[in-house]
């Protein structure tokens, strides 16, 4: 039982927390929200020289063989600055299904271009119908003479329109909703009849509709078994899921900090509004709230390293639900406690509210979880 | 970062279950899971077995009888009394003034009182609340005056738990009225049978007898009872009520309680069904889980982080187990209750036997009524948000 960073992990978070305390502010956030494609470049480019962007690869691949921790420490730091560069779908989405799935042929090609910051990616997964279920596929990809052929839709695909790569989940076999019969293909962004719908999200990100007519690929863009992927794809989801309780405890503890400054500045009845004890109450619920949060994004990263895959999908679940109800309870309270001024765009707080939203909708939100908790049995 | 529990430290869990098991006596643990009256005289008993062992004061310095384990073994110790279940040691003496005494008493009083506390030779209560001092404590009232080589005490306590076992008290007196509110107060012991001290018991919505008042009428107690310096006894209490705060979320006994929500659950049946199978339900349960594996996990930060805020001082983050703690105990009985249904009606004047309608509804309704007090005392949820807003959030 150890709760502390290692030495070399503290570097890390002094590292990022470096970068971005110099690089991304609101203001300057505001600025990179308007360069092509809703990030910039330039920010990318230094978490590549950082390192950042290799940090879950091993050494042999030219990472730097970070585990489930360091991909913590990095992920509450860019939810602290909200970061709007892909991070999530490149390095957590993308990276992991190379690292868990991918081929030495594929990792050769791809990972040496994620971590030098050359190519970012998109996971194509949700469908119209689909909602939460990761089985629930009706994007076919059918074999022909010399590979396979992709037709489909996919929806609210992040970082869909600028990725160099889509990661497409399809149906090779099956029915709709089958357990098996899944895969996960590479397809380059640019192949013929792909077709994309862009627009941005609530949370000043960008997704893209992405339409599959006849797309044609070849065997070296399926990861792992192409006729049973669904492991592959509950296990670097979760890893995602993981990732984003990081994100989201670091948006909380902004919104915390952000909203208590507040509190003590703001003036009403000639005193700052922080001396009132109904509003002291509301703050001291948000940190219950936000440590009750910590714990359990500490708890879904140590299971990124339980052996039984049941035992670490329910402590996911279990921490996707209580960063939900933390999250939405600290984000609408950021807004309460701030007032008017909580509801304009020019504020930052009411744009942590809507990153916390969007997560809680990500990768199943507590609902569609505490369902697969009360349905899977016992946590305690 | 690592949050899996050692080998040593699965061992010595294992060691404690141990115990447990060819210890308690089967008859002490389903009183404890029924929620049902433990006599004084089984939990002297149990008690005395845990001293024997060397554990009934395991978080005291070895030079008086700790046991010098980690943070995480007295964590995994009392976890486990809590989860078996067995009464967990007393806490006014073990937990409260044993403490006091070692870190700011004189060696008479240590060398003679902490043996009787671990051995409970001695059962101790608080003495800490006045009818018109609760959450304000420091306006307390009952006065110390010295004559002679005696303090003559005089005014009332109230909230006295197990005052009517209790041979010894331990009492915030006031003894210099033109002090301000917090000087002025000194720390005292008082011996139960002196004379001018009068029981009055107090009646609990769930039926019970568990607190007091205590009246004192010129009371008289040797000079050399009182601890530490005279008039500095607020200074005491609060490192008192700080070591009471560690361990008061109790996430051993809601374990316990959810493992007896998920049998009953599983005998009871509504619309020709176990209740288990009510998809409402289970998720009540499961919402229930997270929360309590949320607040273990933070309990578990706050014991790793013990001591860093220097010797005696309590991080203020216990504060947030104590609000979440009483919320999971208060959530899961009303789970029970809602179980039991129409069987929680019955209402059982002597809860020592069983003769309730409907055996396991037992003491379900009761424990329901009792546990609205863990939201109100050892400082109420809203004092402790105090403390939070405070010295957590600088406001």
């Amino acid at each position: 039982m150890d709760f502390e960073l290692s030495e070399e992990q503290r570097l890390l978070k002094e590292s990022i927390d470096g970068l971005l305390g110099n690089a991304y502010d609101f203001e300057q956030r505001k600025k990179y929200i308007k360069e092509k494609g809703g990030w910039s470049r330039g920010i990318w480019s230094r978490l590549a020289e950082q390192g950042l962007l290799g940090l879950p690869f091993a050494d042999t691949e030219g990472g730097f063989g970070g585990g489930a921790v360091e991909t913590l420490i990095v992920m509450e730091a860019l939810g602290r600055a909200l970061v709007l560069e892909p991070y999530l779908p490149t390095v957590v989405i993308g990276g992991g299904f190379l690292r868990q799935g991918g081929s030495t042929e594929q990792k050769a090609v791809h990972i040496p271009s994620i971590i030098h910051g050359r190519s970012t990616f998109a996971f194509a997964q949700l469908e119209k119908h689909s909602r939460y279920d990761l089985n629930d596929v009706a994007t076919s990809a059918k074999r022909n003479a010399d590979g396979w052929i992709i037709d489909g839709e996919k929806f609210v695909v992040v970082n869909g329109a600028n990725a160099d790569v889509l990661i497409v989940t399809v149906r090779t076999k099956g029915a709709q909703r089958d357990q098996t019969g899944l895969g996960v293909f590479l397809v380059p962004s640019t192949a013929d009849g792909i077709s994309k719908k862009s627009y941005p999200t609530q949370d000043g990100l960008h997704a893209a509709d992405v339409t599959f007519k006849g797309v044609e690929v070849g065997d070296e863009a399926v990861i792992g078994d192409p006729e049973d992927a669904l492991p592959l794809i509950e296990r670097v989801v979760d890893d995602a899921r993981t990732a984003l309780c990081a994100e989201a405890v670091g948006l909380m503890d902004e919104s915390l900090k952000t909203t208590v400054e507040y509190m003590k500045t703001r003036k009403q009845f000639g005193v700052p509004i922080g001396s009132f004890q109904s509003l002291q109450h509301r703050a001291a619920d948000m940190f219950v709230a936000l440590e009750q949060a910590r714990s359990m994004s500490m708890f879904a990263t140590m299971a990124a390293s339980f052996d039984d895959n049941t035992e670490r999908a329910m402590a996911v679940a279990a921490a996707k639900v209580q960063i939900g109800r933390s999250g939405k309870f600290i984000g609408q309270q950021s807004i309460q406690l701030h007032g008017g001024i909580g509801m304009t765009m020019e504020a930052k707080i009411g744009h942590y509210f809507k990153r916390l939203t969007m997560i809680e909708n990500t990768f199943g939100n507590s609902g569609y979880h505490l369902r697969r908790i009360s349905e899977g049995g016992a946590l305690i | 970062m690592d949050l899996a529990f050692t080998k040593e430290e699965q061992g010595f869990r294992e060691e404690v279950r141990k115990f447990l098991r060819s210890n308690v006596w089967p008859e002490l643990r389903r009183k404890m899971v029924e929620g049902r009256h433990v006599s004084k005289e089984d939990m002297v008993a149990w008690w005395r077995i845990l001293n024997e062992q060397g554990w009934a004061v395991s978080h005291w310095p070895k030079k008086y009888g700790g046991t010098g384990w980690s943070p995480v073994q007295h964590y995994i110790f009392r976890e486990e009394i809590q989860m078996y279940p067995a009464p967990t040691p007393l806490a006014f003496g073990v937990g409260m003034v044993g403490p006091v005494i070692y870190t700011f008493g004189s060696e008479a009083q240590k060398r003679y009182y902490l043996p009787r506390i671990a051995n409970v030779d001695d059962w101790w209560c608080q003495g800490f609340s006045e009818p018109g001092a609760g959450s304000d404590l420091a306006s307390l009232k009952m006065k110390a005056e010295r004559k002679g080589n005696k303090w003559i005490i005089s005014g009332q306590k109230t909230w006295t738990t197990l005052a009517q076992y209790a041979d010894m008290i331990f009492c915030l007196c006031r003894t210099d009225p033109t002090a301000k509110k917090q000087s002025g107060i000194s720390f005292i012991l008082v011996d139960m049978r002196s004379k001018g001290i009068t029981v009055r018991p107090i009646q609990t919505i769930d039926g019970g007898h568990e607190v007091n008042e205590v009246f004192f009428d010129d009371v008289e107690a040797p000079v050399e009872n009182l601890v530490g310096e005279e008039n500095k006894g607020w200074e005491y209490a609060k490192f008192l009520l700080g070591n009471e705060r560690t361990g008061i979320a109790r996430v051993g006994v809601s374990k316990e309680r959810i493992r007896r929500i998920r049998k009953l659950a599983s005998k009871i049946g509504s619309s020709g069904r176990p209740l288990i199978e009510d998809p409402a339900l289970r998720e009540k349960l499961a919402a229930c889980e997270v929360e309590l594996k949320a607040l273990e996990l933070t309990q578990l930060r706050v014991v790793a982080n013990e001591g860093r805020h220097g010797k005696g001082v309590p991080d203020p983050a216990s504060s947030m187990l104590k609000i979440k703690g009483s919320e999971i105990q208060q959530t899961t009985t009303e789970l029970l209750m809602e179980l039991i249904g129409p069987f929680a009606a019955p209402y059982d004047e002597h809860p020592e036997s069983s003769c309730e309608t409907i055996d396991f509804a037992a003491q379900i309704a009761p424990s329901y009524f009792n546990n609205r007090k863990v939201s109100i005392y050892g400082g109420s949820d809203e004092i402790q948000r105090n403390i939070i807003t405070r010295a957590v959030l600088g406001l």
